[in-house]
């Protein structure tokens, strides 16, 4: 019987460890978005993930959409504050040098959660589950459909932003402005476009991960900084820029600290993904999958 | 010192000595003095925190967590051990150094956005211990039973007292600063921040003078982080998280990155806006600092001192483009 509870509760801790790491996924994608085309660290990341909760929770309870039509619609505000951030911030710090750049970011950053705490309070939110139906059973651990909706989204969003990148005109675009700005605007690319098509993309993604979130862990105005954190250390640990690699480790991320929380101390559970962003950072910070050949000719 | 600072020191000094005998006798002010100390007290960390990132060319998002390893250390050996608070005050120092020393190592290796995360990262994980290790901190819910501080037996109980220590202290930083500055560490530093690769290809030991300057400012923000806590007694974990960085850092931009007046000048500008002036409506508190910040960032790169004309003579850095980068 103890082996058998033993048991379960492993599955349990791997199954919500898996959910909050897809979501540090996402954050991480957001992340190589913007750094793929502009080499900016954007430290409001995790705000986008916050607005995208609350401006869910704001059309789902006040304007009483349904979650599909909340969903969009969250996703398309916080896209139209990413264009805002690069066309009237990020557009005129054009020649800002990155010590500049990073204060920037910082205090856009600070400015959403500002706007936050003044447009919803303080409180946490809640949203309902997209689908009803009471836990799925699973050898003696409880799964929240929730929590499938959570991988199966984000999922998907990883399978369209690959044929967005390798199939589409404007994803290839975006990648040649990566490898080489210069050389994509002498081949006709107009880069200002791509750079502003990043910062909207990478807020709608970060809008998505904090939509699928909010029914299960809820959403409240200052949780953008930690849970960008986090997903900067899934960027790293994956290799900066690196979609495949950002997957692995914010799944790694997510169930080292689930599992932390489970068996050690749940206070320290934030520390855990934090000692493993230094962890990288400081000893292999090309990361798991990246070369570190490569990672001496980037400008951070 | 050297050029207008040989005359702006003392001319400092004048006026920060004469303020509390005006502000006393003026009811509308007398509080002014109260926030003067906690002025003075964030001054020493925003000192330290203008050599690493005006001078030194870093970013550093930890200083709110040496300034509380500071206080902390401060605290517990005061409040538990019942020591004296000016023998707990190395003890802090010491901690924070170690702490900054280990750190520093490594991520000093790294640059602009990574090293603004590492520090940041690390800020939060102290922050967390401050508030997971209740045994010794007392948690979220805070510390108390802390003394205040003597000096030859004697409490230091007044403000205008409480003033004037601090104030000292903070203008035996500044003298240390600007004996940094001009020193032979002082012009590699500057070596580092305009040209990392052309300093260490003249043979200035750039990662060591890097880590230094770091365990510096962590040192100068424990200092403070000790006076903090004999003079409020009382820690709570949130008088060190990320958005008290973020402060500092303001602070020391607001009046200028490249110039310790301006950090002077920017805390105290800023102390003001945050205990007196932004009171009456104290949730826009984010806002503002957040729209201060940007409009800094973005235009007034260099902060305010930037606005005063400047005479030949003083030796400070001058230079058209606005190259205030790491990389």
């Amino acid at each position: 019987m103890d082996g058998f509870t033993l048991g379960t509760q492993w599955l349990q801790y791997a199954v919500s460890g898996l959910t909050i790491g897809v979501i540090y996924a996402l954050v991480a994608i957001g992340y190589n978005i913007i750094y793929n085309v502009t080499e900016i660290i954007n430290f409001a990341q995790g705000e986008f993930v916050m607005l995208g909760g609350l401006f869910a929770v704001f059309f789902v309870e006040s304007l009483h959409l349904p979650i599909i039509l909340a969903f969009a619609a969250a996703v398309g505000m916080v896209g139209l504050v990413g264009l805002c951030m690069d066309r009237f911030i990020i557009r005129r710090a054009r020649n800002a040098s990155v010590l500049s750049l990073i204060i920037i970011t910082i205090s856009v950053s600070i400015l959403l959660k500002g706007v936050a705490m003044f447009g919803w309070g303080k409180d946490p939110y809640s949203l309902p589950a997209f689908s009803s139906g009471s836990p799925i059973i699973f050898r003696g651990a409880a799964i929240q459909p929730q929590a499938l909706w959570v991988i199966a989204v984000s999922a998907l969003v990883v399978i369209a932003l690959t044929f967005f990148f390798h199939r589409s005109v404007y994803g290839k675009a975006m990648l040649a402005c990566a490898d080489n700005p210069n050389a994509a605007r002498m081949v006709g690319i107009p880069v200002h476009r791509m750079v502003l098509l990043s910062f909207v993309l990478s807020a709608a993604i970060g809008a998505v991960a904090g939509v699928v979130i909010t029914p299960i862990s809820l959403m409240e105005y200052d949780r953008g900084a930690l849970l960008g954190l986090k997903g900067f250390g899934a960027a790293v640990l994956g290799g900066l820029g690196n979609f495949f690699g950002a997957l692995v480790a914010g799944v790694i991320l997510g169930l080292a600290e689930s599992f932390c929380a489970g068996y050690l101390s749940s206070g320290y559970k934030d520390a855990v993904a934090l000692t493993l962003l230094l962890l990288a950072l400081f000893f292999k910070p090309e990361g798991l999958f990246g070369s570190s050949e490569a990672v001496k000719l980037k400008r951070f | 010192m050297s050029g207008r600072d040989r005359w702006i020191f003392p001319g400092v000094m004048l006026l920060v000595a004469l303020f509390p005998l005006l502000a006393r006798n003026i009811d509308a002010i007398s509080h002014y003095v109260d926030i003067m100390v906690f002025a003075g007290i964030f001054s020493i960390v925003s000192l330290g925190l203008c050599l690493l990132m005006g001078y030194a060319g870093q970013i550093s998002l930890a200083q709110a967590a040496f300034f509380g390893i500071g206080a902390y250390a401060s605290g517990i050996m005061t409040g538990r051990f019942g020591w004296n608070p000016w023998a707990a005050m190395p003890v802090g120092i010491f901690a924070a150094s170690g702490v900054a020393w280990l750190v520093g190592v490594p991520a000093l290796r790294l640059k602009g956005h990574y090293l603004a995360m590492a520090t940041l990262g690390f800020g939060v994980i102290v922050t967390i211990v401050f508030s997971e290790e209740l045994e010794w901190t007392g948690g979220p819910s805070g510390m108390v039973d802390i003394p205040g501080m003597t000096i030859a037996g004697r409490a230091v109980a007044s403000e205008i007292a409480w003033y004037y220590l601090v104030w000292v202290f903070v203008f035996l930083v500044l003298l240390f600063c600007f004996h940094i500055l001009h020193s032979r560490v002082g012009r590699a530093l500057r070596a580092i921040h305009e040209q990392e690769t052309a300093a260490e290809s003249m043979g200035v030991p750039t990662s060591r003078y890097k880590v230094q300057v770091f365990v510096l400012s962590a040192a100068l923000a424990a200092l403070a982080g000790s006076f903090y806590t004999h003079y409020v007694t009382f820690l709570t974990p949130s008088s060190f998280n990320l958005m008290w960085s973020i402060r500092f850092m303001l602070m020391v931009m607001v009046g200028g990155m490249q110039s310790l007046w301006g950090a002077l000048l920017g805390t105290v500008l800023l102390t003001f806006i945050g205990n007196e002036w932004l009171q009456v409506f104290a949730d826009f508190e984010i806002l503002v600092y957040g729209a201060i910040l940007l409009v800094v960032a973005l235009f007034l790169p260099k902060g305010l001192v930037s606005l005063v004309p400047r005479r030949t003579g003083s030796k400070d850095i001058r230079k058209p483009a606005a190259n205030d980068g790491s990389s």
